[in-house]
C-alpha cells in the first residue's frame, strides 16, 4: 500500500503538468482548457488522498460536487470555445487579444 | 360655522380657483377659466364680509387658528397659522373685494387673449398668496406670502413673455425685491435670534427685551437690537412697496397688463410692506430711528416720485408714478406713529387707484392698446362713463375734500404736522408740497387725455367707443367705494378700534391723542378740510394745470429758465441710470472676472486637475493588461502561491 506521500507526490505532478499547459501551450485554447481541467484533477486527487488516509467521507462527497461543477464549467468553456471559433475563425491564443486594455 | 373654518375657507378658494384654472380649465372653454376662480373668489369675498361683520361690528376678540405643525428642531416646533383680527379682517375683504372686481374686468380685458386660463390661474394664485400674507400669525408665514406674491408678480409682468421690454421688467422687479427681502430674511433672523421664537405674540412680548441688547455694527457706533431689526424689516418693506431707493421697479412693472398693474401693482401687493409694518407696530414703537427712517424715506418717495409723474407721458406709469408717491404717504404715516391712519389710506387708495387703473385701461383698450397720453385728447364725448369714474379717481387721489382720498390724506398731514419726532418738520414740508404735485400731474394727465382737440389717429376716431358690460361694471362699483369709503373714518382715529393689533407707545401718542379728541364728525371734518394749506395747494394745482394744458397759456420762457429740472425728471433723479450703468455693470464685470480667474482657473482646475493625473496613471496601469491569455493565467498562479505563501507563513508564525 502507497503511503500518502506517494499520492501527494502524483497530486502535484499533476499540477504541475497542468500549469505548464497552460503557459507553454500558446496555440491551441482547446488544450488550455484540458490542462485546467488536469488542475482541477490534481486537487480532487489531494482531498480523496487526505480523506482516505484522515478517514474523513466529507473529503470524498466534496469531490463528487467539485467533479459535478467541473463537469458544467467545462460544458460552458467548449460553447464559449465554439462561439469564439465561429466568430474569430481561430482558437490560437496568440491571435485572440481583445482583453487588451 | 366658526371662524376657524370660515378663514380656512377664505384663503383656500382662491388656490382651489387657480388649480382649476390652470390645470383643468385648457380642456373646456375661456368662460370656465373664469367662473372656476370667480366663484371661489365670490365665495371668499362674503366670507370675509361675514368675518368683517363680526369683528369689526360685533367687536370680536382676535383669535389664532392652528393649521398644522410643520416641523420640529430641539424644543422649537415650527406651526403655521392663521391670526385673525380686525386688521386681518379689513385687509382680507378688501383684498378680496378688488381682486374679484378685478377678475371681472379681466373677463373683458383679456379676452382674446392666448393666455386666457393661465391668467386667471396666476391672478387668483396671486390672491391666494396676499391672503396668506395678510393672514399669517408668524414671520415665517408671513416670508412664504411675501416670496409667493412677489413670484406671482414676476410671472405677471413677464405674461407677454415674447416682449422683450416685459422680460427686462420682470427680471428687474425681482432682482430688486431680492435686494429688499435679503434684509427682510436677515430681520426675521436677527429676531428668531434673540426671541426664539417667530410667533407674533411671543416675539412682540420679548421686545422690550429686544430694545435692552445694544449691538455694535461700526466700532464706536453702538445700536439697539430693535433698531437693526426695524431697519431690516423696513429694507424689506422697501422693496416691496417701491420705497426710494428701491423704487424703479415699480414704474417698469406696467409692462404686465393693465388688471395686474390695478390689483397687484397698486391695490394690494405693493401694500404689503404697509401692512407689514402695521401689524409689527409693535416692535417699531421702540425704535424712534426706524420711525425717523420711515419719515425720511417715505416723505422722499411721497414728493420726488410725484414730480417724476409730471413728465411722463405713459398713461399707466403717470399712475405707477403716483402710486409710488402715495405709497410714500403711507410710509410718513406709519413714521408718525399713525399706523390706523396709514391703514386707512392703504384701503381708501387701494379703491382709487384701481379705479384709476382699470379706467386707464379702458382708456387703452378703447384707443386699441395707445397709451401715450399726447395722442390722446377729447375722449370725453366717447367714453362718456370712463370719464366720470375717472374723475372721480382723480378728486379722490388728490385728496377733493369729500372723496375718499381727502379723508385718509388730511389725517396723514395732520398726524405728521402733529408729529414730535426729530424728522417730523422735514417731512411735513414735503408731503404737503406733495399735494400740489399730487394735483399737477393727475389733472395734466386727466385733461391730456379727456380734453382738448383729438390728437389720435382720426381712423380710430370713428370706432372709439366705452368697452364691454365686464369693463365698466368694476369702473362704477370702485367709483362707488372710491365716494364713499372715506366716510368710514371714525374707526380708523379712535384708538380702541385696533387697539389688539396695533400698539402705540405713550411718548408717541400724545399727538395722536390731539387728533382723535379734535375729531366731532365726518362733515366737520371736510368742513374743516376746506380750510387746510393742503386745499390751498390742491386749488393752485389744479389751476396750474388748467391755465397749461386747457387754456395753453404760454410757458415757453418758464420752461427756458427750468430746462435743468426738467432734465432731471425726465431721468427719473438717475436712479435707472445709476442701476443700469453702475450696480449692474460692476456686478457683471464682478461676474466676468469670478468666472475667468475663480471659476475657469482654480475650480475648473481642480477639477480637469484631478481628473488629469487619474488618466495619468490609468495610462501607464492599462499597459500591464496584454490581453494574452496565458499573462492572466500566470497572474492568477503567481498571485495564489504568494497568497499561500502569506497564509502557511502565518501559520508557521503561530
Amino acid at each position: 500500500m502507497p503511503a500518502l506521500t506517494h499520492f501527494l507526490l502524483l497530486s502535484a505532478t499533476l499540477f504541475v503538468v497542468g500549469v505548464a499547459g497552460v503557459f507553454m501551450n500558446k496555440r491551441n485554447l482547446l488544450i488550455m482548457l484540458m490542462s485546467i481541467e488536469l488542475i482541477l484533477l490534481s486537487v480532487s486527487m489531494n482531498f480523496i488522498s487526505y480523506s482516505y488516509f484522515i478517514d474523513d467521507l466529507s473529503g470524498q462527497i466534496f469531490v463528487f460536487f467539485i467533479l459535478t461543477v467541473a463537469a458544467a464549467e467545462a460544458a460552458i468553456g467548449l460553447a464559449i470555445i465554439v462561439t469564439l471559433y465561429r466568430n474569430a475563425g481561430s482558437v490560437d491564443v496568440d491571435q485572440i487579444r481583445r482583453m487588451r486594455g | 360655522m366658526d371662524i376657524s373654518f370660515i378663514s380656512k375657507a377664505i384663503l383656500f378658494a382662491p388656490l382651489a380657483g387657480s388649480i382649476s384654472a390652470g390645470f383643468i380649465a385648457r380642456r373646456f372653454s375661456n368662460s370656465f377659466a373664469h367662473w372656476t376662480t370667480i366663484i371661489p373668489l365670490a365665495f371668499a369675498f362674503f366670507l370675509s364680509c361675514y368675518l368683517f361683520y363680526i369683528f369689526v361690528v360685533n367687536n370680536e376678540q382676535s383669535s389664532e387658528i392652528t393649521l398644522y405643525s410643520w416641523f420640529s428642531i430641539s424644543n422649537f416646533t415650527f406651526e403655521l397659522g392663521l391670526l385673525i383680527d380686525k386688521l386681518t379682517v379689513v385687509m382680507i375683504s378688501v383684498v378680496s373685494l378688488i381682486s374679484l372686481l378685478v377678475h371681472i374686468y379681466s373677463i373683458g380685458y383679456m379676452k382674446d387673449d392666448p393666455g386666457y386660463c393661465r391668467f386667471f390661474s396666476y391672478i387668483s394664485l396671486f390672491t391666494f398668496a396676499m391672503l396668506l400674507l395678510v393672514m399669517a400669525n408668524n414671520f415665517l408665514q408671513l416670508f412664504i406670502g411675501w416670496e409667493a406674491v412677489g413670484l406671482v408678480s414676476y410671472l405677471l409682468i413677464g405674461f407677454w413673455f415674447t416682449k422683450e421690454s416685459a422680460i427686462r421688467a420682470n427680471l428687474k422687479a425681482f432682482l430688486i425685491n431680492r435686494v429688499g427681502d435679503l434684509g427682510f430674511l436677515l430681520g426675521i433672523s436677527a429676531i428668531f435670534i434673540i426671541a426664539g421664537d417667530l410667533n407674533y405674540n411671543a416675539v412682540f412680548t420679548a421686545a422690550g427685551q429686544m430694545s435692552a441688547i445694544s449691538y455694535e455694527i461700526l466700532p464706536g457706533h453702538s445700536y439697539s437690537m430693535i433698531t437693526i431689526i426695524c431697519v431690516l424689516l423696513f429694507i424689506g418693506a422697501m422693496g416691496k412697496s417701491a420705497q426710494v431707493p428701491l423704487h424703479a421697479w415699480l414704474p417698469d412693472s406696467m409692462e404686465g397688463p393693465t388688471p395686474i398693474s390695478a390689483l397687484i401693482h397698486a391695490a394690494t401687493m405693493v401694500t404689503a410692506g404697509i401692512f407689514m409694518v402695521t401689524r409689527l407696530s409693535p416692535l417699531f414703537e421702540y425704535s424712534d430711528t426706524a420711525l425717523n427712517l420711515l419719515l425720511i424715506v417715505g416723505s422722499i418717495t411721497a414728493f420726488f416720485m410725484g414730480l417724476v409723474g409730471i413728465v411722463q407721458n405713459d398713461i399707466k406709469r403717470i399712475v405707477a408714478y403716483s402710486t409710488l408717491s402715495q405709497l410714500g404717504y403711507m410710509t410718513v404715516a406709519l413714521g408718525a406713529s399713525a399706523y390706523t391712519f396709514a391703514f386707512f389710506h392703504l384701503l381708501t387708495h387701494a379703491f382709487f387707484k384701481s379705479l384709476l387703473f382699470l379706467a386707464a385701461g379702458s382708456v387703452i383698450i378703447a384707443l386699441h392698446h395707445e397709451q401715450d397720453i399726447r395722442k390722446m385728447g377729447g375722449l370725453k364725448k366717447f367714453m362718456p362713463i370712463t370719464y366720470w369714474t375717472f374723475l372721480v379717481g382723480c378728486l379722490a387721489l388728490v385728496g377733493m375734500p369729500g372723496f375718499s382720498g381727502f379723508f385718509s390724506k388730511d389725517l396723514i398731514i395732520e398726524a405728521v404736522r402733529v408729529s414730535e419726532l426729530s424728522m417730523s418738520g422735514f417731512a411735513y414740508a414735503l408731503v404737503l408740497s406733495g399735494v400740489f404735485v399730487t394735483t399737477l400731474y393727475t389733472f395734466r394727465m386727466f385733461f391730456l387725455v379727456f380734453h382738448g382737440e383729438e390728437k389720435h389717429n382720426i381712423s380710430h376716431a370713428s370706432v372709439v367707443k366705452e368697452p364691454s358690460f365686464p369693463i365698466l361694471a368694476p369702473l362704477c362699483l370702485l367709483a362707488v367705494g372710491s365716494l364713499f369709503s372715506g366716510y368710514f373714518i371714525e374707526p380708523f382715529i379712535v384708538k380702541e378700534t385696533f387697539m389688539d393689533s396695533i400698539q402705540v407707545s405713550a411718548e408717541h401718542s400724545a399727538p395722536l391723542g390731539m387728533i382723535e379728541s379734535a375729531y366731532q364728525n365726518v362733515f366737520v371734518f371736510i368742513a374743516h378740510g376746506f380750510m387746510l394749506p393742503a386745499f390751498l395747494l390742491l386749488l393752485l394745482g389744479f389751476l396750474t394745470a388748467y391755465l397749461i394744458y386747457i387754456k395753453n397759456i404760454n410757458i415757453s420762457f418758464f420752461k427756458k429758465y427750468t430746462s435743468w429740472v426738467q432734465y432731471i425728471l425726465v431721468r427719473k433723479f438717475g436712479f435707472d441710470y445709476f442701476y443700469e450703468e453702475v450696480v449692474t455693470a460692476c456686478a457683471k464685470k464682478l461676474g466676468l472676472l469670478l468666472s475667468k480667474y475663480s471659476d475657469q482657473k482654480i475650480i475648473d482646475g481642480c477639477v480637469n486637475g484631478a481628473a488629469g493625473v487619474i488618466r495619468f496613471f490609468s495610462l501607464r496601469a492599462r499597459t500591464i493588461q496584454t490581453g494574452y491569455l496565458y499573462h492572466y493565467a500566470f497572474a492568477m498562479a503567481v498571485g495564489l502561491v504568494v497568497l499561500l505563501f502569506v497564509v502557511i507563513f502565518n501559520l508557521r508564525v503561530q
